[in-house]
């Protein structure tokens, strides 16, 4: 690859307790680039996007994975975060009470102290947060909504979408974004994302379904299954996917189906 | 998550921020009570005889209830029988000087309100706050009493009061709360110390916020105050009580009490923060915090609203009330209870609706970490005669890890059948999903907390005046301060 290295994960194995779910990942992703992993339902792709962010319900059991030359498994949430790695939750978090405003303020913050930037002054902030809303169509007097109470399902992903504009990842992984969305609110979601491109910003988009990346052109499509990637391609695969489903492939690897 | 938990550990047993004892000459009574106790107090503050009758008849009222052990003990709080004969009930400052300026203050004092972040020539610059300070029990300074003169405001010590004021005390002392109403407000009553007197002419808006910084400083001293506010036909007032102490072995026992009348169309707004020393990790020492504070809407379209931040003390007992007798009167409870460490609070309001059309709101905020237990006590009651009562209560609770206890108690008496009454009840608990959604953002353990702390009480933080509302999310801040960041 002659991009510069964002991710690199070698045979990663994690799971919960005794169960082992993801059975050695191994991807690499360049700097600028959009990588799609796809698969069926439990084939672990949330669990990947759950590990590689430090939730802590998942051990890690093996393998390394480097975040921008770090050891990103040593890293604890926070750090990882501010050092530029970004989630959009499948499910995102309500904080009642907490406003928006309040919440950014706080996580922009913290990330800028981090890249030894000054804090951001009340006006540019509010500023800031205004011109970022309107690349996802948010209204901007969100800022005194409580972050995600209240939100309609595409409203929260949206937001999702707008936090990650705020807080301008190296890296963003998309977990499920566009589930949930209709064709509209998928679209806004995914003019969003195309906007945020950039050859510095990499995205990993985790998804079910063909329909998302026909707005967000991947460079690479990654098939998981049962914790594995077993099979990598470029945007074709995708499609041939939509079309003929997994059985394909787990003929062609000769896998059964998980018990 | 481990860090989340030491965090917590952290706020569980942050030690008390404010503790330190000023030195200033006092003069302190013996320890005891009896009659001759109560006619010391009385000639040290060279009160009139009506005065000392009054207290007199508290005192033989409370001793009856003493003898028979009659305290108090249906509250959700443990703690032994305290020794009414071994504390002191009068502490004054030596000097007692009645100043001009802030250079007469003894500098200890002004030193002791610096270290306290509450600078009295800060306060007196930057917010127009009239600040009557009570250290321990005898008022040392007041500001800004010439301006409230012009609009005819009283407000001063309750010594003052009973100087100067002698018809508008005899009048309104004990009657809403009686020197009979329970075991603590008959202690205050016979030994009450100082406090403050605020009367608001008809039709008079208070120009400003009065305030009051109460402070216990005596060691083994019991502290007494009392507080009057008279809101005459169409006045306002908003009135603030702040309060911290310095760090303690002993228990101290406070049992305030605080009145207030609202004629027709008046409003008051009374607010506070009460941050006094809660003991230590293990649970010893501490304020005993037993207050008596209610109001009464006596006027029609009368509001009494009451918004109290409460952190500190080993024990909070305390139900700011309001007596709802004008027709189209409005009372108002809104509250946030924090306790750490081993902290008891068993705190809440009583809505008495007695006129017609009458409307109450309740919301408490319970918040409770390391071994403490946080107790809302409420009660609703809508009289027979009290057509159209309406009320609104809303008590959430959160817990902040899983040694502490939350409970509530609603009580809810209809004798109307045209009352409305709403009662929303909610536990939950910093979930870690919450906080992992704040870390994943690049906000750590420490502040993520606070984030979701300040936002479960902010609609009662925003009830407070703004400077006291800064203060106010400074103070919850320190308190969930702990050992991470």
């Amino acid at each position: 690859m002659s991009n510069a290295e964002m991710l690199e994960i070698k045979n990663l194995t994690a799971g919960i307790e005794d169960n082992e779910i993801l059975k050695g990942i191994n991807l690499s992703i360049g700097a600028g680039e959009v990588h799609a992993i796809m698969g069926p339902n439990g084939s672990g792709k949330s669990t990947l996007a759950s590990v590689l962010a430090g939730r802590e319900d998942f051990e890690v059991t093996g393998g390394e994975v480097s975040f921008k030359g770090h050891d990103l498994l040593e890293m604890e949430v926070e750090e990882r975060a501010r050092e530029g790695l970004f989630l959009a939750f499948q499910y995102p978090v309500e904080l009642p009470g907490v406003s928006m405003a309040n919440f950014l303020k706080e996580a922009v913050n913290s990330v800028r102290s981090h890249r030894g930037q000054d804090a951001l002054s009340a006006v540019e902030f509010i500023k800031l947060m205004k011109e970022r809303a309107a690349l996802v169509d948010l209204n901007p007097d969100l800022k005194k909504r409580a972050v995600n109470e209240g939100f309609s399902g595409g409203e929260k992903k949206r937001n999702e979408i707008f936090q990650l504009a705020m807080l301008e990842p190296s890296l963003a992984i998309l977990d499920e974004t566009d589930s949930g969305l209709d064709i509209d609110a998928l679209r806004i979601v995914a003019d969003g994302v195309n906007r945020l491109r950039s050859e510095n910003r990499s995205f990993l988009v985790i998804t079910h379904y063909q329909r998302l990346l026909n707005y967000i052109v991947p460079d690479f499509v990654h098939v998981l299954l049962n914790g594995r990637i077993v099979k990598s391609g470029g945007k074709d695969l995708a499609l041939k996917l939509e079309e003929h489903g997994y059985d394909w492939i787990k003929e062609e690897l000769d896998i059964a189906e998980p018990a | 998550m481990s860090s989340e938990k030491e965090f917590l550990q952290g706020v569980a047993d942050s030690e008390y921020e404010y503790g330190f004892v000023t030195e200033i000459d006092a003069d302190t009574a013996p320890r005891g009570l009896s009659e001759d106790t109560v006619r010391l107090i009385a000639s040290k503050r060279n009160e009139p005889d009506w005065m000392v009758e009054w207290r007199l008849k508290a005192f033989r009222h409370w001793a009856s209830l003493a003898e028979q052990k009659a305290y108090p003990r249906w509250a959700h709080l443990k703690y032994p029988d305290i020794d009414f004969q071994n504390i002191s009930y009068y502490s004054a400052p030596n000097r007692k000087p009645k100043y001009n300026s802030l250079d007469e203050v003894d500098p200890e004092v002004l030193n002791t309100f610096e270290r306290l972040g509450i600078s009295l020539t800060e306060q007196k610059r930057l917010m127009g706050v009239a600040v009557d300070v009570v250290m321990d029990s005898v008022s040392v300074a007041t500001t800004f009493k010439e301006e409230l003169a012009k609009h005819g405001i009283i407000f001063c010590s309750f010594g003052e009061a009973i100087e100067n004021h002698p018809e508008l005390v005899q009048k309104y002392i004990g009657s809403v709360v009686p020197y009979t109403d329970n075991f603590y407000a008959s202690l205050n009553s016979a030994v009450f110390s100082d406090g403050s007197f605020c009367y608001i002419p008809p039709g008079v808006r208070c120009p400003m916020e009065l305030s009051t910084y109460f402070r216990i400083n005596e060691a083994g001293t019991g502290q007494f105050e009392r507080t009057l506010i008279i809101a005459d036909k169409g006045s306002y007032v908003s009135y603030l009580e702040g309060c911290t102490a310095p760090m303690r072995d002993e228990n101290q026992l406070h049992a305030a009490v605080v009145e207030i009348v609202a004629h027709e169309d008046a409003e008051v707004k009374y607010s506070t923060i009460q941050n006094w020393y809660p003991g230590n990790v293990r649970g010893e020492g501490g304020i005993y915090n037993f207050v008596t504070k209610r109001g009464i809407c006596d006027g029609d379209r009368s509001k009494i609203s009451w918004t109290q931040l409460e952190t500190g003390s080993a024990i909070t007992w305390k139900y700011p009330s309001v007596i709802l007798k004008g027709n189209d009167s409005v009372g108002e409870f809104y509250s946030v209870a924090f306790t750490k460490a081993r902290q008891q609070a068993d705190t809440g309001t009583k809505m008495i609706h007695l006129g017609r059309n009458t409307s109450s709101t309740i919301i408490s905020k319970g918040i409770s970490a390391g071994e403490s237990n946080n107790s809302y006590r409420g009660l609703v009651r809508i009289s027979s005669k009290a057509e159209n009562a309406r009320n609104f209560s809303q008590c959430d609770s959160l817990l902040l890890g899983d040694r502490c206890g939350a409970h509530t108690f609603p009580y809810i008496e209809v004798n109307n059948s045209s009352g409305q009454v709403e009662h929303e009840a909610t536990t939950s608990k910093v979930g870690e999903d919450q906080i992992f959604y704040c870390n994943q953002r690049g906000i750590g353990e420490a502040e993520a907390i606070k984030l979701i702390v300040n936002g479960f009480c902010k609609e009662i933080l925003a009830e407070l005046p703004m400077e006291f509302a800064v203060e106010a999310q400074k103070l919850l801040a320190i308190e969930l301060e702990g050992s991470v960041g």
